[in-house]
């Protein structure tokens, strides 16, 4: 029964939606707006249930959630958790217009913590981790001789990350050989560009299919 | 108060998990695996402030019989049954103790029914705008259009069979012009060059602007008063 009744649920909903095709109506802003409402809640109730829990509560008041939690019994409060306790209701001072500006204490928290952890990740794995990548050997030798496929792609991929790159460096106006290169850049950029909308619209119409072989199961449960 | 505590909390937070990286032992190495909990815990309230934002907003439209008021209360109904649904674990054989997202809960069924259904169909919806987009984009009109042009098509015409069956016929010489052979060295060589040129940028971006931020150089984050 509840199979049947979640089947038909999602198929109105499918419908609903697919019908923007033809223009913007009643139903589609119906299953936009029930859309938006259930997602807001599920990302909360994950939040709540896998994250504020385990690790909050659980922490600083452990006897508090030995109900439904799995913790060891002489488990004790750990009261550094307040902090991230604090920067969360402060958070929710946004709500509040005219305390709302304690709301920044909480961002700066996480903006210090982004900029932090990013700063070297991104300076390990993709700045210098892409250029040790691009640094091997242009002249490509297998089986004892020269091996001309993989030497010319090779050369291809050295000189394409270095146009490329030009073409990102303003600090020099792009005329001449300078401006060859960027031009030569730009090239490789587009061939980029256009693997990567390639993928996504095979994303897309996979997911299409999906929707539709739903479509197609949903009719055989009828009929 | 407004500007300076935030500007010192960032330092602080930004340079400690600087030199967690430089120094991984005791106090740093712990506060780096601290910081990164405290991150996620004030991840969930930035949720928990969505939910209040959303429930601000579709009331207030509510309210003021706004435009498209009606559907507002859909949004909040669905907002509100789902979450009494998950926060109380109502409905369902885990109970309390299980798990939300059990099999059988109901939690799990509006999830199924209204959650993954609306996802799939809204992005599979874009299949047609994107549809739409190649045609405005499938047009040689200069020397990069067709370079884009190209590319996608041979990568798009690569991924499936009609790829092996139209140049399936090239003998071992020309095997690299066979379209699937032809797709795997664009998205390995010159994909993977701009690819890179691309990465080293974002991650050049990324790094200046993490030390402005850091520094306290870069204060938008503040609002109009941190200028």
């Amino acid at each position: 029964m509840a199979q049947t009744l979640e089947l038909w649920i999602a198929a109105l909903l499918t419908f609903m939606i697919f019908s923007f095709l033809y223009k913007d109506n009643p139903f589609y802003k119906f299953a936009e707006h029930l859309f938006v409402g259930v997602s807001a809640a599920y990302w909360m109730v994950i939040g709540i249930w896998s994250t504020l829990m385990p690790n909050l509560v659980a922490r600083l008041w452990p006897s508090s959630v030995s109900g439904f939690i799995n913790m060891p019994e002489d488990a004790q409060p750990e009261y550094h958790f307040i902090i991230p306790a604090i920067f969360g209701i402060l958070m929710l001072t946004r709500l509040v217009e005219r305390i709302s500006w304690l709301s920044r204490w909480a961002m700066a928290f996480v903006i210090g913590f982004a900029a932090g952890t990013n700063f070297t990740r991104y300076l390990q794995s993709d700045f210098v981790g892409q250029i040790y990548n691009s640094m091997y050997p242009i002249i490509v030798k297998a089986d004892g001789g020269f091996a001309l496929g993989a030497t010319i792609s090779s050369i291809v991929l050295i000189v394409g990350v270095i146009c490329a790159l030009i073409y990102f460096f303003f600090s020099k106006e792009h005329t001449g050989a300078f401006g060859a290169a960027s031009r030569l850049g730009i090239w490789f950029l587009m061939v980029t560009f256009g693997a990567a909308f390639g993928y996504t619209v095979m994303a897309r119409i996979s997911l299409l299919t999906g929707r539709i072989q739903f479509l197609g199961s949903w009719l055989a449960s009828i009929f | 108060m407004r500007v300076q505590i935030p500007l010192i909390i960032t330092f602080i937070v930004g340079i400690a998990l600087i030199v967690a990286i430089f120094v991984p032992h005791d106090p740093f190495h712990r506060m780096n695996e601290e910081f990164s909990v405290y991150f996620d815990l004030i991840a969930v309230f930035a949720f928990i402030l969505g939910g209040g934002n959303l429930l601000k907003i579709h009331g207030n439209r509510i309210s003021r019989r706004s435009r498209d008021w009606k559907y507002s209360i859909v949004t909040v109904v669905g907002f509100l049954t789902m979450l009494i649904v998950g926060a109380f674990k109502i409905g369902g054989p885990p109970g309390l103790t299980g798990d939300v997202t059990a099999e059988g809960s109901w939690f799990k069924f509006m999830y199924d029914s209204v959650f993954v259904s609306c996802q799939a169909t809204m992005f599979s919806l874009l299949a047609f705008f994107v549809a739409s987009a190649s045609y405005r984009a499938f047009r040689a009109k200069t020397k990069e259009a067709t370079l884009l042009l190209i590319a996608a098509f041979i990568i798009l015409i690569g991924r499936t069979p009609l790829g092996h069956y139209m140049t399936g016929w090239l003998p071992q010489q020309l095997e690299f012009l066979h379209i699937p052979n032809l797709s795997n060295w664009i998205l390995s060589i010159p994909n993977m060059a701009g690819q890179r040129a691309i990465m080293i940028g974002i991650a050049l971006g990324i790094i200046s602007t993490s030390l402005k931020l850091i520094l306290g150089i870069e204060r938008s984050y503040l609002g109009g008063e941190g200028k």
